[in-house]
């Protein structure tokens, strides 16, 4: 029998008498605050900042945000950066990128969370190897909680998607928090709605 | 024959390094703390204990339907599904991949699951290099020790013993010791590998089965970074982790950090579910025991664990004994009703690590009712004779105490006299087991029996006097 076999047949054998599955009510927040503010106390508490951009221009904004910043390479046409980005790009050829720009597809309020896709990065190891994360947030785009979140399932058909809290962290040495573990060492959120034109 | 693990030996060596074993018991506490308060700010938290462990019920009591539908769903996304029946074929399976297509460096992220089937040293035997990259367990990879905690894996560490690791096998100055520098130097030497390694690796929080996704819950950035540089990646799940449905995450998601880190999310949660073009994606179901325990109606609800470690931050003897004194991959209450599973004779003084004070299961976020099962091994431990020797005579001894009234009564009233009139060196001295690590509560003036015969042995209906009951601290 083949190990795939051989243990279904275990577990069919050893299974407890079968359970319902529980439904999953939705939890209404107490919290009075706007969705907004409490995304941006979130994202505050997880040690990344929300700045409001208004109508500046984004390429200028991202500029003065990271001053030292040589390669800008983002993802949304909103910014153009200095690096061509494209589902082609060699992940590897990221290393050098100060500055990594996209746009996220939601955010949530509970936790600070924002969700990226494959799609929205073009490259995923954006995400990651840039020192630094810029990410545009229609501040309209935001939604209570992880229930919530989780029940925008076409979300979920893509070949990969991650929930961003704040920078990259660990606390694994004396509980001491450092920001900027093994992936970006700071993340900027920008409230700035999505233009008609820029929908994907 | 395995050698049975002594626990409290083990144990009276971590709290001899006394800087060492405060600083745990403190940084573990504070983690509690944090929780604490992260479940107090949500009122549906009991609700979401509820709900998880509802599902969790549900998954494992239909498993091997919610496998196949997660196998049938992972192949239609691209991956290539594995199964193994145990850790040397987990094992196996993993070197088999990595060897058919010449991988020298495996990148990987912190897996209890890997630690479990012992995989470093097999793949290493065979000529190829592991790189832990979460930093607690790179620093335990490096000091050649496994990880003390789920969560945590170098909690037992202070950054004097990083800064001794770190120089001796990673070039950094000995004598600087500070935690910024000693993790930037981390990041420094693992970038590198992440760039170049042929394959990357992680485990799985969640494996969900309407869409074949594997869930990781990280905060480094060292999973996501194993994943989309490496041209072929592979993912080990134990099977327990399968849940139905992509909305069901809304629950554990809400609870893992809450319960591990008390913070609301972990700065990442990933959701792997096709490789990327060019990209080969692997992922093994491993089995390594957990069907042997399905089908234990003591223990099966142990399975349903999420691996938050929230039992460990709260139970006393965890953190004054720290979790290499368990010697098992899972230490702390969870290890205590798992190991065992694995081995009865070499875990067999596990479930006596244990004050049996039921703070593991009030914290646990899928209320697995872990003390109860401690009590339970205890039990079975027992009756198959696998009980310590110095235990079996300390409950034979008690056995006849407690039969006994009169020799009762007499233990009782010299206990008593004893702990009232006894100079503090006496109680509090190496030879005291009971006077370590913790202060003794005041002796009642009387025995509860003498308390009796006093105030109701004659009248019963008499109300006693406040405050002069037994164990009462009036002077």
């Amino acid at each position: 029998m083949s190990s795939r076999d051989d243990i279904l047949a275990r577990i069919r054998a050893a299974q407890p008498a079968p359970t319902a599955l529980p439904e999953v009510p939705a939890f209404d927040s107490a919290d009075e605050r706007s969705l907004a503010e409490r995304f941006r106390a979130g994202v505050t508490r997880m040690g990344g900042k929300v700045i409001g951009a208004g109508s500046a221009d984004l390429d200028e904004l991202v500029r003065e945000l990271h001053k030292g910043a040589r390669v800008v390479a983002s993802a949304t046409p909103e910014v153009e950066g200095n690096r061509v980005l494209s589902a082609a790009t060699d992940p590897a050829s990221l290393a050098d990128v100060d500055v990594g720009v996209v746009r996220a597809r939601f955010g949530v309020a509970e936790t600070g969370s924002v969700w990226l896709t494959d799609a929205d990065f073009q490259v995923s190891a954006l995400g990651f190897l840039s020192q630094h994360l810029v990410v545009l947030l229609d501040p309209a785009a935001i939604v209570a909680d992880m229930h919530d979140a989780y029940r925008r399932r076409g979300e979920f058909d893509a070949a990969y998607g991650v929930f961003m809290t704040g920078p990259s962290a660990t606390a694994d040495i004396e509980g001491v928090l450092i920001h900027g573990a093994q992936g970006i060492r700071s993340m900027t959120v920008v409230f700035r709605e999505q233009a008609l034109g820029d929908r994907r | 024959m395995t050698r049975r693990i002594d626990h409290s030996e083990a144990a009276s060596r971590f709290i001899k390094a006394k800087d060492h074993a405060e600083f745990h018991d403190r940084r573990l506490w504070d983690l509690r703390g944090k929780r604490d308060r992260e479940s107090a700010a949500l009122p549906e938290w009991e609700e979401l204990r509820t709900l998880a462990s509802g599902i969790k019920d549900h998954a494992l009591t239909h498993l091997a339907e919610y496998l196949e539908e997660f196998e049938r769903n992972a192949i239609a996304n691209g991956a290539t599904v594995h199964w193994a029946r145990d850790a040397a074929e987990h094992n196996q399976v993993v070197h088999g991949i990595l060897a058919a297509r010449g991988a020298k460096v495996l990148v990987k992220s912190k897996s209890m699951l890997t630690d479990e089937c012992d995989m470093r040293p097999y793949l290493e035997a065979r000529g190829i290099e592991v790189m832990e990259t979460d930093l607690g367990e790179r620093i335990q990879q490096l000091d050649g020790e496994p990880p003390s905690h789920i969560v945590v894996p170098a909690v037992h560490k202070l950054r004097g013993d990083v800064a001794r690791v770190f120089s001796e096998k990673i070039g950094t100055d000995p004598a600087k010791s500070d935690v910024h520098y000693l993790a930037e130097s981390q990041r420094g030497h693992t970038r590198p590998y992440f760039l170049e390694a042929d394959a990357g690796m992680t485990g799985a929080n969640f494996a969900i089965a309407e869409t074949g996704t594997i869930v990781v819950c990280t905060n480094e950035g060292n999973a996501d970074l194993s994943v989309h540089l490496p041209k072929l990646y592979i993912a080990s799940v134990g099977i327990e982790k399968v849940i139905p449905k992509v909305e069901h995450l809304g629950v554990f998601v809400r609870m893992l950090s809450r319960s591990a880190l008390g913070s609301p999310i972990t700065q990442l949660t990933s959701h792997f579910r096709r490789p990327r073009p060019g990209q080969e994606m692997h992922i093994v179901l491993v089995d390594n025991g957990r069907m042997e325990r399905l089908g234990m109606a003591d223990f099966w609800y142990s399975l349903k664990c999420i691996r938050c470690g929230a039992c460990m931050n709260t139970c006393p003897v965890y953190r004054r004994s720290g979790g290499l004194s368990y010697g098992a991959t899972y230490s702390g209450p969870i290890g205590v009703i798992i190991d065992p599973t694995f081995n009865l004779r070499k875990f067999s003084s596990l479930p006596f690590a244990s004050t049996l004070n039921g703070s593991c299961t009030n914290v646990c976020p899928v209320r697995i009712n872990i003390h109860e099962q401690i009590y339970k091994w205890r039990q079975v431990i027992a009756g198959r004779s696998q009980l310590p020797i110095v235990k079996q005579e300390a409950m034979r001894a008690a056995g006849k105490v407690l039969a006994s009234p009169k020799l009762y009564r007499a233990a009782t009233e010299a206990a008593t006299t004893s702990l009232s009139v006894m100079p503090r060196a006496v109680a509090y001295n190496p030879l005291n087991a009971w006077g370590r690590q913790r202060e003794l509560p005041g002796a009642p003036k009387y025995t509860f029996r003498q308390w009796y015969l006093k105030n109701r042995a004659k009248s019963s209906s008499r109300t006693p006097p406040r405050g002069d009951g037994p164990g009462s601290k009036s002077k």
